[in-house]
């Protein structure tokens, strides 16, 4: 295989990742709205939490996300 | 046409100093940037505090909340004793937040968008956390690595687990907000690039259509400024974090 088709094929798979992190950030916003719901004057208290979940979940897509840019566009 | 969204992170020297070995000692667009977000953070604290009036002021009010903003962090995840470490977490929030948010302007270069700087940050508050835990602690602070409650059978594997993770906390600590600036800065180039592409390849229909993808791009400026401060938060309430452990070893 050429190396160039193959890191084109490497970031595509690489980006298969950030499937998960979406996953995980819909679950966060989702029990959070569904918490709020339920209790909106605690609601506002736990929004710290929820923005801390949010980024330490999203910088996990962003790793996979940053290894497919990284194939993309660093030359080797 | 070829989009290069990689030229922005070029590190150019623009003056020397002088030379240690073969290493060159410069000054660069990195520490010019560096020099620039340390300038704008002592402006604003010391212009804020300069008139110390009752009712404050626009300026006086932007200092007085990033420092309640930074305390109110600390007090709730480290305690009362990890306002102690306030002037380092208030330091770094204060840093990685103005030197995000001066490279969002186009044309600027994001300082944290460079892994050495991140990893010199992280290592930073990995060692203060080390020593000051050991310091105050002694021996028992290696208690955080023996969870309470654990089966004898199951704890050394446990152990191992805590020790892992404890040593790769500096790793993801600075990839994370390393990975996001980047990202989010190739991101933005690449859309920016889609419009001159359509134009170049298209004409006028083009130019019409780069329309779609040159809004796309306001909106992820807009994401790229929420993104800029959440990324400082967390690295400030991670860092309280593991101070917390520091101080409060054994769970």
């Amino acid at each position: 295989m050429e190396p160039a088709a193959a890191k084109l094929i490497g970031a595509g798979i690489a980006c298969i990742g950030m499937g998960g992190a979406g996953v995980g950030v819909g679950v966060i916003f989702g029990n959070y709205l569904a918490a709020a719901v339920r209790n909106p004057s605690a609601a506002q208290g736990q929004f710290g939490n929820l923005i801390f979940g949010f980024a330490v979940t999203e910088a996990l897509g962003i790793f996979s996300l940053l290894i497919a840019l990284l194939l993309l566009f660093v030359p080797l | 046409m070829k989009i290069d969204p990689i030229h922005q992170f070029n590190i150019e020297p623009l003056f020397t100093i002088g030379h240690i070995g073969n290493q060159t000692i410069a000054v660069t667009n990195s520490s010019l940037y560096m020099f620039l977000s340390v300038a704008l953070i002592s402006i604003l604290m010391i212009g804020g505090v300069a008139g110390r009036q009752l009712v404050p002021g626009r300026f006086q009010s932007m200092a007085e909340i990033s420092y309640e903003f930074v305390a109110s962090t600390i007090r709730s995840t480290a305690g009362a004793e990890g306002m102690k470490f306030f002037p380092l977490i208030f330091s770094l929030f204060m840093f990685i937040c103005v030197s995000n948010l001066v490279g969002i302007i186009p044309y600027t270069f994001t300082i944290s968008s460079h892994i050495i700087v991140t990893a010199a940050l992280a290592l930073l508050v990995f060692f203060t956390v080390l020593i000051y835990g050991i310091y105050r602690n002694g021996l028992k602070f290696f208690r955080i690595f023996v969870p309470s409650g654990v089966p004898i059978y199951i704890l050394p594997l446990v152990m191992f687990i805590e020790i892992l993770s404890f040593l790769l906390r500096p790793v993801s600590h600075s990839v994370r907000l390393f990975a996001n600036m980047l990202a989010g800065h190739i991101a933005l180039k690449v859309f920016a690039g889609f419009v001159a592409m359509l134009g170049v390849s298209l004409g006028a229909i083009g130019w019409i259509g780069g329309v779609m993808p040159l809004a796309l791009t306001v909106a992820l400026t807009a994401l790229e400024l929420l993104v800029a401060f959440l990324q400082a938060y967390v690295f400030a309430i991670l860092t309280c974090i593991y101070l917390n452990d520091a101080i409060h070893p054994g769970h």
